[in-house]
């Protein structure tokens, strides 16, 4: 009875396991069926090549790039695109000016507007606002179009004292502002101004004109910054997506003043214009005097595009503006010959471990194949998966890294049948030896695992670039490596060990008690204790304390055999 | 092979053994001369040899030449500066780029040149820039950061999980040890530094440490409630508990080595210089001395360090006198 239950309990983690695989290929099939997702995992650039776009940096007439602003630039870019996956990118400067992105695959608009847009983000209280065209009724009845006049005086006649005063529409700004045209000007890049000098720009559906005052709050104070959705008071969702941000500690205290200005005045005159890029992308009015520093930006956001501008704004502005200047596809660096060789070889060493499996532990060293194939199936989802969801790049140095994760996965096959073995040595039975060393290699395991997992869990957060593709490969293989040992090789080891050919001690079984020495060591000495064996501290005690008595008639018995045994070592 | 298994039983029993903590002056002897060299070799022979991808070079685009044979580019390389070697891909349809490592002006004049004469084009048609490091140095410096936070912890869960600071010290000596010579060899061999290589020596830091925890673990299991085991010194309780991993050692570096080794076979002999062999050069290397720093360096360094708390001080010098006095009665 007490059997039956057992051989159930060993089924489980074996059906469990089984699901897993089986949810595993379902939601990779899904993703094939329905959101063009594929079986085999995406190649990184050096396998499969990609984009190779040249970013040119917008320059004003005079103005020139310093070699710092393109490092920062570069930076900048590679945490964007970080942020948005594991791709592998390749990001770096070319000649003085420009930057060269090349990334897998085939780049979308999204995908550009993450890598090239400036981010700028800029606070600027409203002055006036109205109507986007700069068409206006005259006096007869007919349309006018007002032209700019730049000849007009451009200095305050009285010194504005706070970004919310009027004096700061000078004659000359009255006049662009009449002629701005929402639209046509926005595009043209009129739409520029000195953070200390008042602003013309319209918000980003082009229709409302503003003039809004000097800059008062930028991007440099933003400490955090994350899409979300919209929720009412009561904390339902409104299903409309918003960017919530985070200011620091000087960020906090300046919209604190700014909104407390604002608050008590009136019109357009209380809103405050949160400016991206030159365009206003929200300019909410001030209801209330926000003192903890977590404003919301809202307006028309999809999910996807909350989720850019929030990145963009969390890896700050770039310091210069970029167009694309040339967009082409461009070949692997590496030849397929070399991706062919490198499983080639990950096959010819895969069957080198068979081989040597075999050998060393004959009709057990199955278990570690199998154990092995299982953890290959799983990585090998998981990475297709990844790739569809995370945009995982497999590299041939990540290829190379899930080779050498074989090494680590087979370990802990080897720490467990080596104290299977130990156990068997002491005098026990198979079944208990098979639990007793578990219980004592799954420790092992879960450590040296741990450390492996902190490792990847360090790396992939904090590190950028490929560093961070490595961290998720050894994470990866962490996990597979705990689930497969514990959830197929324990339960499989657990059956074997009621099979007539392993409790026999086969020769052939990899699990003779009388190769392992069992009996050398007296087993009748151990069978006694062994049944009587209440705890596993006690049954540990006496088997310490067995071996004593054995080692010191075994010292002198085959101290010369270990004296050639150093020499040997020397 | 049975022999293996039969070197088992000995090692478990302590039937036969190797003196890893006696003889420790002998393996701290080699583990200092093999770091020195690794230090000492890079620098006479003038520093590593860092691929492109670190520090930037010069960059070739041929234009108006679809279809165009790859190996033109390098062989046109190779003709100008023999010991260059050239990473070439295709560009859009009909261009072709080609990245070196940085050339002066007159071997970048002389590249062109011989392009344009290779690809049957104008010279005007072959641009030529310096790019900038694709692995730059925030890259560096973020990942650096990454490890040194990596370290300080797993220093901390070890302290924890083994209830003693010694162990996490003598781990991370030794994971210094392995990544030092590791590194060595890049600077004495003077293989390119490739980020591939850096992922390499990543995947190493991880190995020598996941290798350390291993054994170590058997041997806080062995020397758990110190002073229950009156017939040995603190050291030679530590030195039978990395004897009975030692097969465990020996085939976990076998089954580890083995795909490696066949890559760098692979890569190095039939493939030539290239990824392939960068990586796994610094892989197999790495998996040889981070199983040896753990046995050989590791385990002897802490158990010196225990020796000297007075507990164990005392337990020693009790069951080193009662050897003493048994092996006189024998010998009498």
């Amino acid at each position: 009875m007490a059997k039956q239950s057992s051989t159930r309990s060993a089924w489980r983690p074996l059906i469990w396991l089984l699901v897993l695989i089986i949810a595993l290929i379902g939601a990779n099939g899904a993703g094939v069926l329905w959101n063009g997702a594929s079986w085999t995992p995406k190649l990184a650039l050096d396998l499969e090549g990609g984009t190779q776009i040249v970013l040119t940096p917008t320059l004003q007439s005079g103005e020139t790039v310093s070699p710092e602003q393109l490092t920062q630039a570069v930076s900048i870019i590679r945490q964007r695109i970080d942020a948005a996956g594991v791709s592998e990118s390749e990001i770096n400067t070319q000649g003085s000016n420009n930057i060269v992105v090349s990334i897998p695959g085939q780049p979308d608009d999204q995908t550009l507007a993450r890598i090239q847009a400036s981010a700028k983000l800029d606070f600027r209280p409203v002055l006036v606002a109205g109507a986007p065209s700069s068409a206006q009724i005259g006096p007869d009845g007919a349309t006018i179009t007002p032209s700019y006049d730049p000849s007009l005086p451009n200095t305050p006649s009285i010194a504005p004292s706070n970004g919310s005063d009027l004096n700061w529409i000078t004659p000359e700004l009255q006049s662009r502002y009449l002629a701005f045209t929402c639209g046509s000007d926005a595009a043209a890049g009129v739409n520029a101004a000195p953070a200390d000098e008042p602003l013309v720009t319209c918000d980003d559906t082009n229709t409302v004109k503003f003039i809004l005052g000097p800059v008062e709050l930028d991007g440099s104070d933003i400490s955090d910054s994350t899409a979300g959705l919209i929720t009412t008071q009561t904390g339902s969702s409104t299903g409309q997506w918003a960017v919530n941000l985070v200011f620091n500690g000087a960020g906090t205290a300046k919209f604190a003043d700014i909104t407390a200005r604002l608050n008590g005045l009136q019109g357009s005159l209380n809103q405050f214009a949160i400016v991206l890029d030159g365009n206003v992308i929200s300019a909410p009015a001030t209801k209330a005097v926000i003192t903890d520093g977590k404003p919301q930006i809202s307006g028309g956001f999809t999910q996807e595009s909350a989720k850019t501008l929030a990145d963009q704004l969390k890896y700050g502005a770039l310091p210069i503006g970029f167009e694309v200047q040339s967009s082409d596809s461009i070949s692997a660096t590496l030849g397929s010959t070399q991706l062919q060789s490198g499983l080639l070889a990950g096959l010819i060493g895969l069957i080198l471990v068979v081989v040597y499996s075999l050998i060393q532990y004959r009709t057990l060293g199955l278990v570690t194949v199998f154990s092995l194939a299982v953890a290959a199936v799983i990585t090998y989802f998981l990475v297709t998966l990844l790739s569809w969801r995370e945009g995982y790049r497999l590299s041939l140095a990540g290829v190379a890294g899930l080779i050498v994760a074989i090494g680590i996965t087979a370990d802990s096959f080897i720490v467990y049948f080596e104290r299977i073995r130990d156990e068997l040595r002491d005098g026990r039975g198979l079944e208990s030896a098979v639990e007793n060393g578990w219980r004592r290699a799954v420790r092992t395991i879960v450590a040296s695992d741990a450390v492996n997992f902190l490792a990847a869990g360090v790396l992939f957060i904090l590190a950028v670039g490929n560093v961070r593709g490595f961290a998720l490969t050894l994470g990866l293989t962490t996990i597979v490596d705990l689930f497969v040992v514990s959830l197929f090789t324990h339960p499989v080891l657990r059956l074997l060990s009621r099979s007539n050919f392993f409790a026999s001690g086969h020769r052939l079984s990899g699990l003779d008690p009388v190769a392992l020495g069992a009996v050398y060591r007296g087993r009748a000495q151990f069978a006694a204790p062994s049944a009587a064996r209440v705890s596993a501290g006690k049954a540990a005690k006496s088997a310490k304390e067995a071996a004593r008595r054995q080692t010191i008639a075994e010292r002198k018995a085959a101290s010369s055999d270990t004296d050639v045994a150093t020499k040997g070592d020397d | 092979m049975a022999g293996l298994t039969s070197l088992g039983n000995d090692l478990y029993t302590g039937a036969r053994s190797v003196n890893f903590v006696g003889r420790r002056k002998i393996w701290y002897l080699i583990s200092t001369l093999l770091v020195l060299v690794s230090v000492l070799g890079p620098v006479a022979r003038g520093g590593f040899n860092f691929g492109i991808e670190f520090t930037g070079g010069s960059e070739f685009v041929v234009s108006g030449v679809p279809g165009g044979d790859q190996a033109l580019a390098t062989d046109a390389v190779t003709a100008v500066v023999p010991d260059v070697a050239a990473k070439v891909s295709t560009l859009g349809t009909e261009s072709i780029r080609v990245q070196t490592t940085q050339l002066t002006d007159e071997q970048t004049r002389q590249i062109r040149q011989q392009l344009a004469t290779d690809y049957g084009v104008t010279p005007e048609q072959v641009t030529a820039s310096f790019i900038g490091a694709t692995w730059g140095q925030d890259i560096t410096s973020q990942a650096i950061r990454g490890l040194i936070v990596f370290l300080i912890l797993a220093a901390i869960v070890m302290a924890l999980y083994f209830r003693t600071w010694k162990m996490s010290l003598v781990a991370i000596i030794a994971l210094l040890h392995d990544v030092i010579i590791t590194a060595g060899i890049y600077g004495i061999t003077g293989f390119e530094v490739t980020p591939g290589a850096v992922i390499g020596l990543l995947t190493i830091l991880g190995y020598s440490l996941y290798d350390t925890v291993v054994v170590f673990d058997k041997i806080r299991e062995n020397t758990l409630g110190n002073g229950a085991d009156q017939t040995k010194t603190f050291g030679q309780q530590v030195n039978l508990a990395i004897n009975q991993t030692l097969v465990r050692s020996i085939n976990t570096s076998v089954v580890a080595a083995l795909p490696v080794a066949s890559i760098l076979f692979i890569g190095a002999f039939v493939l030539g210089a290239g990824t392939l062999r960068d990586i796994s050069l610094a892989l197999l290397i790495g998996i040889a001395v981070g199983t040896y720093s753990t046995l050989f360096l590791a385990a002897p360094m802490y158990a010196q360090l225990r020796q000297r708390e007075p507990v164990i001080a005392k337990h020693d010098k009790k069951v080193l006198a009662e050897q003493r006095s048994q092996q006189e009665s024998v010998s009498a």
